[in-house]
């Protein structure tokens, strides 16, 4: 995840604590949050991830003119492209949005408060395999995410490990 | 309120349901908030017919920031210094999840409390692990 340019906003922190479910004033209501601990509002915990929305390369997000992975008249867009250009039958599988989502850890040097105008800077860590019974070899692959203030200062550290499946994980 | 030594001791546990019949809608909510479209959350005939899944699934970073809830309901607004988990089993649409945080060490040189987090589903599931550390009052 890298962006440039990751305005922290008071309007996109409300809506992400909405969306895991969290009435805390503290971030949504400027007035409470002034008058608590926290001195103001300040993002949750996780709301660095917020950032794929700054990042231009984003994969995960539909673009203008690009065709998109889900589905539309088809399961998938890209089933349909193909089929559109001749490559496909539009019945095989198309490729899916590839990995899952293994652990994620975040170091915080301060809050991240509205205000704030960020930089991300990802760069790769590790890289391994395992062998799992539910969805066979497994390949993690690590990446560091540096989040850091004007002052060029560091607000979160993000650590994210992907892991790529080479079948469906079995629900049994 | 940020907790402070005095409160707390080793083995003390905090719970509490972060989300109750998990919707569909709650996941299409993380994914506008998050930027993270992948359709795999939210996408049923991508889910199904080309994924190869039963149904959507919560993002890993849904459930992370759920329980997030617990940790920072816990130890106060703006106090973690550090916040990691693992996603261990998916969360799917109907999920009544359980966070529960427990207290792993009372640092009072550095003023520092440790969790230990685990977060379970409606059938027992365990479907996150992590740890947190805090600041303390």
């Amino acid at each position: 995840m890298s962006a440039d340019r990751f305005p922290v906003e008071a309007s996109h922190i409300l809506m992400f604590a909405r969306a895991v479910g969290d009435p805390n004033p503290v971030y949504a209501d400027a007035e409470a949050a002034a008058g608590s601990e926290a001195g103001g509002i300040i993002a949750p915990p996780t709301f660095a991830q917020a950032s794929a929305q700054f990042d231009p390369d984003y994969p995960l997000r539909p673009k203008f003119g690009e065709v998109w992975f889900g589905s539309g008249s088809m399961a998938s867009g890209r089933m349909k492209a193909e089929k559109a250009s001749g490559e496909g039958d539009g019945e095989k599988k198309a490729p899916s949005g590839g990995g899952l989502h293994a652990e994620q850890h975040f170091k915080y040097h301060r809050n991240m408060r509205p205000g704030d105008v960020l930089t991300a800077s990802t760069k790769p860590g590790e890289t391994w395999t395992k062998e799992s019974r539910r969805a066979g070899l497994l390949t993690f692959s690590e990446s560091i995410t540096e989040y850091r203030d004007q002052d060029g200062e560091l607000v979160v550290t993000a650590r994210g490990i992907g892991v790529r499946t080479e079948k469906v994980i079995s629900q049994d | 309120m940020a907790l402070s030594a005095a409160d707390i001791e080793v083995g003390q546990t905090f719970s509490q349901v972060v989300v109750d019949d998990l919707t569909r809608t709650q996941i299409v909510q993380y994914a506008g908030a998050s930027g993270d479209y992948n359709p795999i959350h939210s996408d049923e005939p991508f889910a199904k017919e080309v994924a190869g899944y039963p149904t959507v699934f919560a993002h890993g970073m849904l459930t992370m920031g759920l329980t997030g809830k617990l940790v920072t309901d816990t130890v106060g607004d703006g106090t973690l210094t550090d916040y990691g988990v693992r996603f261990v089993n998916q969360v799917w649409p109907g999920d009544t999840l359980t966070a529960t945080a427990e207290v792993t060490a009372v640092n009072t040189d550095d003023n520092l409390v440790e969790l230990s987090v685990a977060t379970v589903n409606q059938d027992g599931t365990t479907v996150l692990t992590g740890t947190a550390t805090a600041r303390l009052a």
